[in-house]
């Protein structure tokens, strides 16, 4: 095998720094730079969804006072608000924004292993965005069709945006896909390869594993995206029918023959469940380090975790079809669904009772960071049960098509993962910057967008389980089943959900303020022991570790060691004769 | 669906399977376990890994292809729905795609050449074998075309025929990543041309492509025998 090891040399990473603005923050291929990147054009798309819901609260909140979106506008909204939150705004963010950050730092890496990749990626996703954006400027509009594309009226006249829109969502989602998979190549393929001299599979921090599994569900579920992106656009371009039944529209026979929609669902959930986990795998990670970091605990059952991890990303591709309860398929297959959806829970369960057994005694800080680890905790939980309500299919049934639902999956994958992304963002916030946020104004963004959320979605629980239907524009006084206190609980949410989105404004106030006047942060304020925290300039320089990687003796956790001199050890700190045998895991006793 | 989630299994039991190999069972909490630093990644290159995940992605992408082929055929016979594919009608596959699969072969043999060649520093041979393993899979990509051109004008191309339409998606599929190959195998061969590159610097991307194209070739066969049999 000697000349493959001549075959295979890799050239280093070149140190050489870039020097010109260009190369330096534009066009660049750093990882830090990249990460940055997608995390404000994320944010700033993400803005763009949460300013729609406000305004679509405002029209279910005060139907008769505002009159800001027309009827057939609201389907878009509805649609433009889900999928910029999914894709554009969650998967980029923990993927290519907290992804391309940390997966180097923390595994003591210089960069990604394609770092030219790397940025094409990046430019993908923008690309994506805009001609996502470019939906909202075609002749009809954005597409109407709901996040979930559903044909035949994605592509029928009556759908708002059932011409351009379907088609710039569609082409905007093809982009993103290449994009990911860019991306994502690169990250499993960084883990795989780049990792520092000692730094084991089991000694990557769960952030680098829940990234790394999620990475790997993009991989093989994105492409079931791509392909029904492709065959809707030609059913709807030259007059296909994969998906398009023999249909009648507007009165006429449409030239559809028998198309299969329910093939579409089938491949659509085949990707859009793992998407869920897409989403949730970076998120349990981050939180696992959080929760430990900030309770000084070492993560309870860290082998636990990397399985439940890995048994959660295996089972995420057999319960697919519990999204399709209602599309009238064979019971059976309804019943081997809701199995595998409860079996997923187990792995899940397992790392709830870890998390909670890592701050249990714990030496508990309330900062910023830890207070949005502790509401995802509650808010996951919250999100979870209601799911093993709609998790079988009897149950399913009758409420699938209200509030309920509504409520369930903001709480599981829509405000349990913001609350990680915002922790996240606040925890390592003096790294990227250099700088410390401001304290007080983070515990205010946090008490009221953790309770604003209860306040928004609490609410929704109730009107799903009296039956009133979502994706309504308006609940005029002829739907003699829905009560008054269902007027009133509207109105409520929508005050609230206004509330909380005026406090994310607090938030990016604080972030760009700190930014420029906070005071100066300590390299590693928050005393934590992976690697990231360990390099030799804050914000890292260009190539991370200066001359010389970094070198790993320990797995992530060493917090509240007995014996050592403070309560972390950081991870390229060498194992010292001093330490008792027995005492080196950190376990009080 | 049974294929792609045949596949997901399989590719997922790799992934466990492998990272049980990486020692999952480690307590990494005790000192002894780790005390001498190990050394990291795998002794191939990060190129090589690279490709074969992307060669699992594409292998994910043609199995929905194929999963969502055969469900259109079949019209979801678990869903108990009253229509059966009567719009699909079978076509008669152009003859040509039999003479293109032999240049696909051929193509992938001479690749294989060329990689051989290449492994002993056999500059001109390799050169040459890369030059013509390309030729062959331009004119794969032509008889394709003429292919596509023959259903077009025959009396039954119809979109609205799922057959006909999934012939000409999973075919340029297929073909799009023949030519993503190709822009690869043009920068190869470009470098091999060079008077300042050494051919031990080309070996590797010789031996990348020619992976890529053996596993192109696997994709073909397995479509084209999709595509004789329905």
């Amino acid at each position: 095998m000697a000349f493959v090891a001549i075959a295979d040399r890799d050239h280093e990473h070149a140190l050489h720094d870039p020097q010109s603005f260009i190369r330096k923050y534009i066009w660049s291929q750093d990882h830090k730079v990249i990460a940055v990147q997608y995390a404000l054009v994320a944010i700033s798309i993400g803005l763009v969804a949460l300013t729609m819901s406000v305004l679509m609260r405002l029209q279910l909140g005060f139907p008769d006072t505002f009159n800001i979106i027309a009827p057939q506008e609201y389907y878009q909204y509805i649609t433009m608000h889900g999928m910029i939150m999914v894709i554009y705004l969650l998967t980029a963010l923990f993927l290519g924004g907290f992804g391309n950050y940390l997966i180097p730092l923390m595994l003591g890496a210089r960069d990604m292993v394609f770092p030219y990749l790397n940025m094409l990626s990046f430019w993908f996703y923008l690309l994506a965005v805009l001609v996502l954006v470019a939906g909202f400027f075609v002749p009809g509009g954005p597409t109407g069709a709901g996040w979930t594309l559903y044909p035949p009226q994605a592509v029928l006249p009556g759908t708002p945006g059932a011409t351009w829109g379907i088609i710039c969502m569609l082409a905007s989602l093809a982009i993103f896909i290449v994009a990911f998979t860019m991306g994502g190549l690169n990250y499993v393929t960084t883990v795989l390869q780049a990792r520092c001299r000692g730094m084991t599979f089991m000694r990557m921090p769960l952030s680098v594993w829940g990234i790394f599994m999620a990475s790997i569900l993009g991989l093989l579920a994105f492409p079931a995206l791509f392909v029904s992106a492709i065959m809707m656009a030609l059913d709807s371009l030259i007059g296909t029918s994969f998906f398009m039944p023999a249909v009648a529209s507007m009165g006429e026979k449409t030239v559809h023959t028998g198309g299969s929609p329910l093939l579409f669902q089938h491949l659509f959930w085949f990707f859009g469940h793992p998407e869920v986990y897409i989403v949730a795998l970076p998120a349990f990670g981050i939180v696992s380090d959080l929760l430990s970091t900030h309770a000084r605990r070492n993560i309870f059952g860290y082998r636990m975790m990397v399985w439940a991890i890995l048994a959660i990303g295996c089972l995420s591709f057999v319960v697919w079809a519990h999204h399709m309860y209602v599309s009238g398929m064979n019971p059976y297959f309804g019943f081997f669904f809701a199995t595998t959806t409860l079996i997923i829970a187990v792995p899940t369960a397992i790392k709830v009772y870890n998390w909670v057994l890592t701050i249990w005694r714990g030496d508990v800080h309330l900062t910023v960071p830890m207070l949005f680890a502790i509401g995802f905790i509650f808010t996951f939980i919250n999100g979870g049960l209601t799911g093993l309500f709609l998790g079988n299919v009897t149950v399913d049934v009758p409420l699938s098509g209200t509030y309920f639902v509504v409520a369930h999956f903001h709480m599981v994958m829509g405000v349990s993962p913001i609350l990680v992304v915002f922790g996240a963002i606040y925890h390592w916030y003096p790294k990227i910057t250099g700088r410390m946020f401001d304290e007080a104004l983070g515990k205010f963004h946090f008490w009221m967008t953790f309770l604003g959320a209860y306040a928004i979605f609490l609410p929704m629980h109730y009107m799903g389980i009296l039956g009133v239907p979502r994706r309504y524009y308006g609940y005029s006084d002829a739907i003699q089943f829905i009560p008054p206190s269902v007027h009133e609980a509207n109105e409520w949410i929508s005050i609230s959900a206004m509330i909380v989105a005026a406090t994310q404004l607090v938030f990016l106030y604080n972030l760009i303020h700190s930014y420029f006047k906070g005071p100066v942060a300590d390299p590693n304020p928050w005393r934590a022991t992976t690697l990231e925290w360990q390099t030799p300039q804050t914000p890292p320089k260009h190539g991370n570790w200066g001359k010389d990687l970094p070198e790993v003796h320990r797995w992530a956790y060493d917090y509240s060691v007995p014996g050592a001199p403070e309560d972390f050890i950081p991870q390229n700190v060498p194992h010292s004769d001093k330490t008792p045998v027995g005492r080196e895991h950190g376990v009080p006793t | 669906m049974s294929l792609t989630v045949a596949y997901g299994a399989l590719a997922t039991g790799i992934v466990v399977w492998f990272i049980l190999v990486m020692k999952l069972r480690s307590k990494p909490w005790e000192a002894t376990a780790a005390a001498a630093p190990q050394g990291t990644g795998f002794s191939v290159s990060a190129k090589r890994i690279g490709l074969w995940i992307f060669l699992a992605v594409v292998t994910s992408l043609f199995c929905l292809f194929l999963s969502a082929y055969y469900m259109r055929m079949g019209q979801h016979a678990g869903h108990g729905s009253p229509m059966a594919a009567g719009d699909w009608k079978a076509i008669r596959d152009p003859t040509i795609l039999w003479f293109n699969t032999v240049l696909l072969i051929l193509g992938s043999v001479t690749m294989q050449s060329a990689r051989a060649s290449v492994a002993k520093s056999q500059v001109d041979q390799t050169r040459v074998r890369l030059f013509a393993a390309g030729l062959l899979t331009l004119a794969f990509l032509v008889g394709q075309w003429l292919a596509w051109s023959e259903i077009r004008y025959s009396e039954f191309f119809t979109p609205l025929n799922p057959a006909v339409a999934f012939f000409y998606v999973l075919t340029f599929v297929h073909a799009l990543h023949l030519l993503g190959g190709l822009v690869v195998w043009a920068r190869t061969f470009a470098r091999s041309l060079r008077k300042d590159v050494e051919l031990i610097d080309v070996r590797l991307s010789v031996e990348l492509t020619s992976v890529y194209w053996h596993y192109l070739l696997l994709v073909w066969l397995g479509l084209f025998a999709v595509l004789l049999s329905t």
